[in-house]
């Protein structure tokens, strides 16, 4: 178990890295989008261009992802209530389970 | 006592799900798997629109269909889509590569709602990243929605499937599902790639080459991923087993104790 562990967490990602990274700076944390896509894109002549909204502009990114984050967030924990809520109520019903499948 | 406990619980995972997206989103830049802006030729970011069209068409209409003969389906819906939304926008940095990546959430949205409606959630996931969030691009949408939400969505639903006939536990088809879900994504993604921008190149190697190079940090991540899917899973059969019943991931007689 150590082993299997070792080589999918350690070995075999440090093996790939520095088969991928000879003679390309490497900046810690990038996203793969830069180290791979984009990479590798550049090599063969094709750059990414400007978003059409670029929100990728100082700390303006971090705002729109914190704003994604939390409205996901509160959409995903609303219907994650409506959805234990629901098992509540049919339980009070005492109306059970399933009635037939959805597909 | 029990009803609070539940609830309780419940508040839990809602503050953990908003203050874990606000925390990990904010951490690193927004960069990740998506294929940026302009970085298809125009006749191939055309063709993976084409190969997309029809599925997104039919996630709608079975949307439509299922949301018709079942209110309590959208719920289910809502959640999966917040999911995929933050899942697939979530750079999670990963030490063993010293690089940023993400989860997809397709393979276990594929499972809950079934491949199609999945392929839907993701279509739209994909097309606020790309409007808002500068994470993916317009005219790369379709190679997008192709290798995180077809194949990503059919991967971990037909894996789930044929782990579960050959009576493989439930956590452990999840945890499979989800894993091979997301590698299959990035294999995609590596294809889609290779052969838009090859040029004169051969396919076949700049495929492997891709690949290789998005092994470091998409081999954890997937990992990652898999243990994702399987407590989303095991999470709703001790909460809503009869909804996993409605949903076909399960069997009437599983549930029965």
């Amino acid at each position: 178990m150590f082993l299997l562990i070792y080589t999918v967490f350690f070995l075999f990602p440090a093996f790939s890295l520095q088969q991928h990274s000879c003679g390309a700076e490497s900046e810690k944390w990038q996203g793969i989008d830069e180290s791979v896509v984009k990479k590798f894109a550049k090599e063969h002549g094709r750059e990414a261009k400007e978003p059409l909204i670029n929100t990728d502009q100082g700390d303006l990114l971090l705002f729109v992802f914190l704003l994604a984050g939390t409205i996901g967030g509160f959409v995903g924990g609303y219907y994650w209530r409506m959805l234990a809520e629901q098992k509540q109520d049919k339980s009070a019903d005492g109306t059970g389970n399933g009635h037939g499948n959805i597909h | 006592m029990k009803v609070l406990h539940s609830k309780s619980a419940v508040q839990g995972l809602y503050l953990l799900v908003v203050t874990t997206s606000c925390i990990v989103l904010t951490v690193c830049e927004a960069h990740a798997m998506h294929i940026s802006e302009g970085i298809l030729p125009l006749n191939w970011a055309a063709l993976w629109f084409v190969v997309a069209a029809p599925f997104v068409a039919a996630g709608l209409q079975r949307l439509k269909k299922l949301s018709a003969i079942d209110l309590s389906f959208k719920p289910l819906v809502g959640l999966m889509a917040a999911v995929v939304f933050i899942i697939s926008c979530m750079p999670i940095p990963v030490p063993s590569a010293g690089t940023c990546s993400h989860p997809c959430g397709t393979g276990m949205s594929g499972i809950l709602l079934g491949p199609t409606i999945s392929v839907l959630i993701a279509a739209v996931a994909l097309l606020i990243q790309a409007l808002f969030l500068a994470h993916g691009g317009l005219s790369t949408m379709g190679a997008d929605i192709v290798s995180m939400g077809v194949m990503g969505s059919f991967a971990g639903y037909l894996t789930f499937k044929a782990l579960r006939f050959m009576k493989v536990n439930l956590s452990i088809a999840g945890f499979m599902a989800g894993l091979l879900a997301d590698w299959a994504t990035y294999i995609t993604t590596s294809a889609e790639l290779a052969s838009g921008i090859r040029g004169d190149s051969a396919f076949v190697p700049l495929f492997w080459k891709i690949l290789i190079a998005f092994i470091p940090t998409q081999l954890p991540l997937g990992i990652l991923e898999g243990a994702m899917t399987a407590g989303m899973v095991v999470l709703l059969y001790k909460k809503r087993p009869d909804l996993l019943v409605k949903m076909r991931v399960l069997k009437p007689e599983e549930i029965a104790i």
